[in-house]
C-alpha cells in the first residue's frame, strides 16, 4: 500500500520524510538548544535592553541612550578603552610571532620533545588564572619578591621597585602575565599547521634551490595562514577580556593606570550596582571585538591575494 | 579536511622532517633551542615557585634573599594544616561536582545536536549554525549581569547550577562535535536505516563510537575550562560555603595579602590536580583544540 502510494504521489511522501528528519533533526538539537538559548542568546538580548536602562537596585526606568551618552564623557571609561587597546595591540602580534617562533622551532623535533615544550607552554593555562596571578604577585612583591632581588642582583636596579603599585610598571607587569597564559593554545594549533603543510611543495623549492627564509614565506606561510587568523582572533577576544589578572593584582589601580574595560564593567555592575551602565559598556565591547575580529578577517583575505 | 584523512599523513610527516632537522643543525637552531630553554625555565618557574613556597616557613617566604629550595628549618607543613583548617575540601569538591556535571551534560547535548547539524538536513540548519559560530566570538562575560538576574530569578545564585548551565549552553561543544561529525560515512548511517534501526539506536550504536576521540576531547576540554572560569565562579558563587577552590584562593589572598606560604599552598591545592588530568589526557586536550580551530 505505502509503496504503491509513495511511487505515485512522490511528493507527499518525501514531504512526510522530511517532516520526519526535520522532527527528529530538532529532537537532537533540543538540549543543547535549550541551554543555549536560555543562557547564552536570552541574556545577550537582555544585555541589549538593559542597557537602554537606569538599572540599579532602587530604579528600573528607561533612559534611552544616556548610558551611552554618559560613557563617552566618563574619563575613567576613556582611560579604560586606552589601557585595553594598549594590552591587546601589544599582546595579539607579541603573542601570535612568540607562538609561530616556538611552534616552528619544536615541530621538527621527536614526539617526545614536541610534546613536552607544548605541555611547558600550555602550563600556565591549565594551573589556571588565580594560582597564576597569586604566584606572580610574589614575586612582582615589593620586599619578599623574588624579581627585586634578581634585578638588585644583576645591577640592573639600586633600589626595590614596587612593581604593581608603581604606574608606570603596572600595565607592563600585567601584559606580560597575560602573554604568559596566552600563549599555550596558539602554539599547539601551529604545531598541527606547521606539520600539515604540504611537503611536496617544501621538497621541491629545496631542490629548486630555496633558502629557508623563501621556503618559509612563499610555501609555509600562505599554507598556516588559515590558522594564524584564528589565532589573531581568539587571542584579540582573549585580550579584549583580561579580567582576573586585573581584579587579584591591582584592581584598577594605581590611579587607574590598570583599569580595563572588563574590569570596569565589574566595577560598575558588581560593586555599585550600576547594571544597565555595565550592559551598556559591555555591548560596546563587544562592538570593538567584533569590528577587531571583521578587520583581521579582512586584512588575512587581502594578504592572501 | 577530516582528522582520520590527516593523522596518519601527519605521522609519515614527521618522520621526514626529522631527518632533516638532524642534517642540518645551523647555528641558527642551536641559538634558537637555547633562548627557548631559557624561556621554558621561565614557564616553569612559578609552578616551582608555587609548589615549593607551599612547603616554607613564614620567615622563609618573606625573607629579602629569596630561599630557592625549602629545606632544613625552612620546610614546614604548617601551610596545609592552616589550609585544610578552613573548608579547603569542600571547595575542592564544589569544583569538582561543577567540573564533572558540566562536562556531562555538555558532551551528551553537544554531541546531539553536533550530530543534527553534519548529518541531517532540516529547516533552519545554515541558520541555526551561523548563530551558534558568532556566538563564540563574543565576549561570554559580556552576559553576566543579565545571567546573575536570571540565576536569581529562577532561585538557583549561590548554588552550583548557576556555574554549570552557563557552561553547558556555551557554543564550542557543538561546534566541535559538529566538526568530529562530519567523518562519519553517511553510507553507514543509511545501512542502519534499511536495519530498520530507529533515530535513538542509530545514534547510540553507531555515532557514538565513531565520535567517540571528539568526545574525549570535549570532555577534557570543558573539565578544564570549568575549573579555571573564575569570573564566571566569582559572580554567581559568593557564599563562604559554596566557594570554589579558585574563590577560595582569591579570598585566602585578600584576607591575608601577605602570608604567602599559605596562599601558595591553595594555589597548589588548586591546580595540581587539574595539571594531573591535563597531562593524563593531554593528547585528547590538543586533538580538541586542534579541531575545534580546522574552519570557522
Amino acid at each position: 500500500m505505502t509503496v504503491l502510494s509513495s511511487r505515485r504521489m512522490i511528493s507527499p511522501a518525501m514531504k512526510r520524510a522530511r517532516r520526519r528528519e526535520n522532527i527528529s533533526a530538532y529532537i537532537f538539537m533540543a538540549p543543547s538548544l535549550l541551554f543555549f538559548l536560555g543562557f547564552v542568546i536570552f541574556p545577550m538580548g537582555m544585555c541589549l535592553v538593559t542597557s537602554f536602562f537606569n538599572y540599579t537596585m532602587t530604579d528600573f526606568s528607561f533612559i534611552g541612550l544616556k548610558n551611552y551618552v554618559e560613557m563617552f564623557q566618563d574619563a575613567i571609561f576613556g582611560k579604560a578603552l586606552v589601557n585595553t587597546i594598549v594590552i591587546v595591540v601589544v599582546s595579539v602580534p607579541v603573542t601570535c610571532l612568540f607562538s609561530l617562533w616556538v611552534a616552528s622551532l619544536i615541530y621538527k623535533m621527536r614526539n617526545f620533545s614536541t610534546s613536552f615544550f607544548r605541555c611547558v607552554f600550555y602550563l600556565p593555562v591549565v594551573t589556571g588564572s588565580v594560582a597564576v596571578t597569586v604566584v606572580w604577585k610574589w614575586i612582582f612583591n615589593n620586599y619578599y619578591g623574588v624579581l627585586n632581588y634578581l634585578c638588585r642582583s644583576l645591577g640592573l636596579i639600586s633600589r626595590n621597585i614596587n612593581w604593581l603599585g608603581n604606574a608606570q610598571y603596572a600595565l607592563a607587569c600585567i601584559i606580560t602575565i597575560l602573554l604568559t597564559t596566552s600563549v599555550g593554545q596558539p602554539i599547539v594549533l601551529y604545531v598541527s599547521a606547521l606539520s600539515n603543510v604540504d611537503h611536496s611543495l617544501i621538497e621541491a623549492a629545496s631542490v629548486d634551490g630555496a633558502t629557508n627564509t623563501q621556503v618559509f614565506w612563499k610555501i609555509k606561510w600562505p599554507q598556516i595562514m588559515p590558522t594564524t587568523l584564528y589565532i589573531l582572533v581568539i587571542t584579540t577576544i582573549n585580550s579584549f577580556q583580561c579580567f582576573a589578572l586585573i581584579q587579584l593584582l591591582t584592581s584598577g589601580g594605581p590611579n587607574n593606570s590598570t583599569q580595563t574595560i572588563m574590569y570596569y564593567i565589574y566595577y560598575n555592575a558588581f560593586k555599585l550596582s550600576r547594571y544597565g551602565y555595565g550592559s551598556a559598556m559591555g555591548i560596546i565591547l563587544a562592538v570593538i571585538i567584533a569590528l577587531f575580529s571583521a578587520l583581521q578577517f579582512k586584512l588575512a583575505k587581502t594578504d592572501n591575494g | 579536511m577530516q582528522a582520520t584523512a590527516k593523522a596518519p599523513r601527519r605521522i609519515k610527516e614527521k618522520q621526514d622532517n626529522t631527518d632533516h632537522s638532524v642534517h642540518r643543525v645551523t647555528p641558527y637552531i642551536v641559538i634558537g633551542i637555547t633562548i627557548l630553554i631559557i624561556i621554558t625555565i621561565l614557564f616553569i618557574f612559578p609552578l616551582y615557585w608555587i609548589i615549593t613556597g607551599s612547603f616554607k616557613t613564614q620567615q622563609a617566604v618573606n625573607s629579602a634573599v629569596p630561599v630557592w629550595f625549602p629545606t632544613g628549618d625552612t620546610v614546614t607543613l604548617r601551610n596545609y594544616t592552616e589550609l585544610f583548617s578552613r573548608p579547603a575540601l569542600t571547595w575542592l569538591l564544589n569544583t569538582v561536582v561543577i567540573c564533572a556535571a558540566a562536562m556531562g551534560l555538555t558532551c551528551i547535548s553537544a554531541s546531539m545536536a553536533g550530530y543534527a547539524l553534519a548529518k541531517k538536513r532540516f529547516a533552519g540548519r545554515g541558520l541555526l549554525f551561523s548563530i551558534f559560530v558568532c556566538a563564540m566570538a563574543l565576549p561570554k562575560q559580556v552576559i553576566l549581569i543579565p545571567l546573575l538576574k536570571e540565576m536569581a530569578f529562577l532561585n538557583l545564585h549561590n548554588t552550583l547550577w548557576a556555574v554549570i548551565l552557563p557552561t553547558v549552553g556555551w557554543p564550542f561543544g557543538v561546534f566541535l562535535m559538529k566538526q568530529f561529525s562530519e567523518s562519519i560515512p553517511g553510507s553507514l548511517l543509511e545501512a542502519a536505516r534499511i536495519d530498520g534501526a530507529g533515530e535513538a539506536r542509530t545514534f547510540i550504536e553507531i555515532v557514538i563510537p565513531l565520535i567517540k576521540p571528539g568526545i574525549g576531547a570535549l570532555a577534557i576540554f570543558t573539565f578544564i575550562t570549568a575549573w579555571n572560569d573564575y569570573f564566571l565562579q566569582l559572580i554567581m558563587l559568593n557564599d563562604t560555603r559554596i566557594l570554589t577552590i579558585s574563590l577560595g584562593i582569591a579570598k585566602l589572598q585578600t584576607e591575608l595579602s601577605t602570608d604567602f606560604g599559605l596562599i601558595m599552598a591553595g594555589a597548589a591545592l588548586g591546580s595540581i590536580p587539574i595539571i594531573i588530568i591535563f597531562l593524563i589526557f593531554q593528547k585528547f586536550f590538543t586533538r580538541g583544540i586542534t579541531m575545534g580551530a580546522v574552519k570557522g
